[in-house]
């Protein structure tokens, strides 16, 4: 009995502003509990954004490498390419040019790294760890230890997919799928050690990471049901949360037969297994000592049914922070918040059943491949929604371009071309025609890179005030998005025509051999259009200089603000900035929904969830409900 | 600071915080295993006439195995209950039994199951040659009663160093019952007793051999899947075991001083995750065991 007692007094405590600040003095921490062994929400999310910011930088400096090949086959790349030949040890770049393996490795890890350890951790760790416990009026995820461990357990698989670079024979070099049995049979011979290889450190890598996300979905998951301020009920969440919470879902259930997947690669490499290996496999002219019997298709099933949700998983959290930021700077509701999260839901469902749109090339046969082709129409349905929800929300308001504004902006109709571009492909027939193209490149870059990169950009500069209390440079910022938005189209929408001139996305000397004969468009041929691409893509890496540099240079320097720069409605903007260990210094309170901007009968043009509801309220309320009717 | 809900349940969803993370910890393992189990389908739709094995596991061991397992889900129950009704010693006994019961399983699988196998010689005759070894495959029988073919010959291995010397061109096996009598309609699908090993030997030469091992995973597809799902089911008794001995050393005592509710609900989550672990198996047995 005196345990509840004791309970009670423990919670009270953690209501009672007075006693919470004196508690606060009792436990202060060393310099290495605070900021690096942190179970800090906060701290954590600001240690997943950072490593992700660094391993999208490195992500895409491989792929600067790599346009400089596709752009000019053969010919040694200027300076770096001796340094890169005595970093990453011999056979990656004699004289300065690109090996074939080498190419592989870059494009491998290119997408590895972009994926899973740059915009996951951003998108879904670094933002749904930094923002989510705020938004929802907690004071850190339920459970702090095993937010600390995901952390951790995403550093080492990020350290090990490092290492691997440097190992003999290279990083892995089957892509970012790792399709076998071509996985399996590579890195292996003489100058490859059985365990220290590119691939058996890919897959080593993916345990950790696939650990580190599990970890991450059960607390997101857990604390958005359970550390819900008062007041505050489903449907009057951030539409961030909720895109979290699906994320969260996805995660959680979409990357163990990922894992399985990796298990049983990693046992047909060390064990000597065939789970993916077929009967009679012959390599290099010999047959394959093995028991046979496995299956390649197994793989691809397995991988994409990872793969499917995780185009969601990266897409998603940048939806929700494009949500919060234009809901703010139109000063009016968002349009369709119960659309919105429904199509979320939807979403989230639906991306289970449409793996096999990523495999119809294995000839799995028409029934299948209708099903899968139904179901991926289907899923257009609730994108398009929820894109169509945030351009009317334009609509009629008096739009504030600051900077985390003009990359949600943009990121409307990036993503409306990424999305509608991926319908011919979602159709088995004209799939297979473009598969494995650069049209497929350009799609999903869109999707994700003015996409989601973009979000994440404007989330940065949306929140970094909140985590610092101070607002990054306007200027500068919008020296980093104008130049980053051209680029990023310069890159891109070439790809389209040279995709559907049927260059292939795997090969090495960018088309040149292919060029013989072929067609131009706009004056260029498919291989000639190298040249603008990489070079936008290279003037692109000068367009993040300004960022990196606005960045550190306002943790310090930065122009000073209130805990509520953007005239904010929802939570977080109602705790100190930054937020101190245990976050609000009253326990908030919710009383209305998330996006209650130009409230009439107000004098500001913004009403916090916190504020009590006054009379003023329900008279604007009753008319609004009048109006609909 | 205090994480609210810890050891309370929040109003709203009637739930402590733990208890919703392990259903989601289940959930998602119940996908894990999930992968494994749809690959092991995958695999053996695909496995030609013939490939996929039958009766090459200990059944009655495995029967016995399952009992333990079943047996500790009830223990680590009682456990809890011991601890609600705040009787410290008898959780003590419940929760030692549980621990026994994970400790004899692992000790079945891996200082006698799996070694077994690991003794145990199988080699896969070529297709073409298959009927120079009739007297120990008995296809013409088996194809009489509509039968899947026999195309390995198990038992085992006389001469082990044939496996890597490649100067001994044969391979001298101490027969199976099965492929010692092949024709006999009690070889025709396994049994829940084990046969007793045959006297009879066979002599298999190297040049007719598909491919030949012990039972180790490389062996075929079958004990590849057999090897990884109860590799990693014995790793989550192992790591049940552990959870379960913390909480039942003084730390489960200092705990229990200090707030016994707390350490019930964390018996609780163990507990849940220990019943998926017994569920699991109840899928490998048959699946592997008996069917």
């Amino acid at each position: 009995m005196d345990v509840s007692t004791d309970l009670v007094s423990h919670q009270h405590a953690g209501h009672d502003p007075h006693q919470h600040s004196a508690g606060h003095d009792h436990h202060e921490l060393g310099w290495w509990r605070k900021y690096v062994f942190s179970t800090d929400h906060k701290v954590i999310g600001i240690q997943y954004l950072i490593t992700g910011l660094i391993f999208l930088l490195l992500g895409f400096t491989l792929m600067m490498l790599m346009r400089w090949q596709l752009a000019f086959p053969g010919r040694s790349l200027p300076l770096i390419g001796n340094l890169l030949e005595r970093a990453v040890g011999p056979g990656a770049m004699p004289d300065g040019k690109m090996t074939p393996d080498f190419y592989n490795s870059l494009g491998a890890m290119h997408g590895t790294i972009m994926i899973f350890l740059g915009i996951v951790p951003v998108a879904f760790a670094a933002f749904g760890n930094f923002v989510v416990p705020l938004q929802i009026g907690a004071p850190d995820m339920t459970f702090p230890k095993i937010n600390m461990a995901s952390y951790w357990a995403f550093f080492v698989g990020g350290i090990v997919m490092l290492v691997s670079f440097f190992v003999p024979g290279g990083a892995a070099k089957g892509g970012w799928t790792s399709y076998t049995p071509l996985s399996v049979i590579t890195d292996k011979g003489e100058i490859h050690h059985w365990f220290f290889n590119g691939q058996t450190l890919w897959l080593v890598a993916f345990i950790l990471l696939i650990t580190s996300s599990l970890l991450g979905a059960v607390n997101f998951i857990t604390t958005i049901i359970q550390l819900r301020a008062k007041g505050l009920t489903w449907m009057r969440l951030p539409f961030f949360v909720w895109a979290q919470l699906v994320t969260a879902f996805l995660l959680l259930l979409a990357f163990p037969p990922l894992e399985a997947a990796i298990v049983m690669q990693l046992m047909d490499r060390i064990g000597a297994t065939s789970f993916f290996m077929p009967t009679g496999l012959v390599v290099n002219g010999a047959a394959v000592a093995i028991s046979g019997g496995g299956s390649p298709i197994l793989w691809q099933h397995l991988f994409w049914f990872l793969g499917h949700p995780e185009v969601y998983v990266l897409i998603l959290p940048g939806m929700g922070i494009v949500a919060e930021i234009i809901a703010n700077n139109t000063r009016k509701p968002l349009w369709g918040y119960k659309s919105l999260v429904f199509a979320a839901l939807v979403l989230g469902f639906l991306s289970f059943i449409v793996w096999a749109h990523h495999m119809y090339l294995t000839g799995m046969g028409s029934v299948v491949s209708a099903f899968f082709q139904t179901t991926t129409l289907i899923i257009s349905i609730p994108s398009v929604i929820i894109l169509s929800a945030f351009f009317i929300s334009l609509w009629g308001g008096s739009i504030r371009f600051n900077t985390p504004m003009l990359f949600s902006t943009a990121f409307l109709p990036m993503f409306g071309i990424g999305g509608l571009t991926g319908i011919p492909l979602a159709f088995n027939s004209a799939d297979l025609y473009l598969h494995d193209t650069y049209y497929v490149i350009a799609h999903f870059h869109y999707i994700v890179a003015p996409g989601t990169i973009f979000a994440l950009f404007a989330g940065v500069y949306y929140w970094f005030p909140k985590a610092t209390g101070r607002r990054m440079n306007e200027f500068w910022g919008k020296v980093h998005f104008w130049p980053s938005l051209i680029c990023m189209n310069v890159i891109f929408l070439p790809m389209f025509f040279q995709g559907m001139l049927s260059m292939h996305r795997r090969w090495y000397d960018g088309g040149q051999g292919w060029n013989i004969a072929n067609e131009k468009v706009w004056g260029l041929s498919g291989f000639e259009w190298n040249v603008p691409i990489s070079t936008a893509a290279w003037v692109m890496g000068l367009a993040q200089i300004p960022f990196i540099i606005n960045f550190f240079w306002s943790i310090k320097r930065g122009e000073k603000v209130d805990d509520n720069p953007w005239e904010a409605t929802t939570l977080e903007w109602a705790a100190p900035s930054p937020p101190p260990h245990g976050n609000f210094a009253v326990t908030p309170v919710a009383h209305r929904g998330p996006y209650e901007y130009s409230l009439p009968g107000r004098e500001r043009d913004f009403t916090m969830q916190n504020e009590p509801i006054r009379d003023s309220d329900r008279e604007a309320y009753a008319a609004a409900a009048a109006a609909h009717h | 600071m205090d994480i609210p809900y810890t050891t309370t349940a929040r109003p709203d969803t009637g739930l402590w915080n733990a208890k919703i993370g392990i259903w989601l910890f289940l959930a998602s393992e119940v996908m894990l295993f999930g992968g494994l189990f749809s690959a092991y389908i995958f695999l053996r739709l695909d496995a030609l006439p013939g490939y996929w094995p039958h009766g090459l596991l200990n059944v009655p061991v495995g029967t016995m195995n399952t009992a333990i397992l079943i047996g500790s889900s009830v223990t680590v129950v009682l456990a809890w209950a011991a601890l609600k009704m705040r009787q410290f010693n008898r959780y003590k006994i419940y929760m030692g039994i549980t621990i026994l019961c994970g400790v004899i399983f692992l000790v079945v699988k891996l200082a006698y199951e799996w070694p077994d196998k690991f003794h145990h010689f199988g080699a896969y005759i070529r297709q073409d040659r298959l009927e120079k070894y009739e007297e120990f495959l008995g296809n013409h029988h088996l194809l009489e009663r509509g039968l899947e073919p026999r195309v390995e010959i198990t038992g085992h291995l006389h001469n082990e160093e044939a496996l890597h010397d490649p100067n001994i061109h044969h391979y001298e096996v101490l027969l199976d019952q099965v492929n010692a009598d092949p024709t006999n309609p009690e070889s025709d699908r396994p049994h829940f007793w084990p046969l007793p090993k045959s006297e009879k030997h066979a002599h298999i030469d190297k040049a007719d051999v598909d491919h030949a091992e012990m039972f180790v995973p490389k062996h075929n597809t079958f004990f590849a899947t057999y090897f990884t799902i109860t590799g990693l089911h014995g790793l989550h008794v192992l790591g049940g075991v552990i959870v379960f001995v913390y909480f039942w050393l003084p730390i489960g005592a200092n705990l229990y001083k200090r707030n016994p509710e707390h350490l019930a609900n964390r018996v609780e989550v163990a507990g849940l995750f220990w019943h998926f672990v017994d569920l699991v198996w109840i899928f490998v047995f048959p699946l592997f065991y008996l069917l």
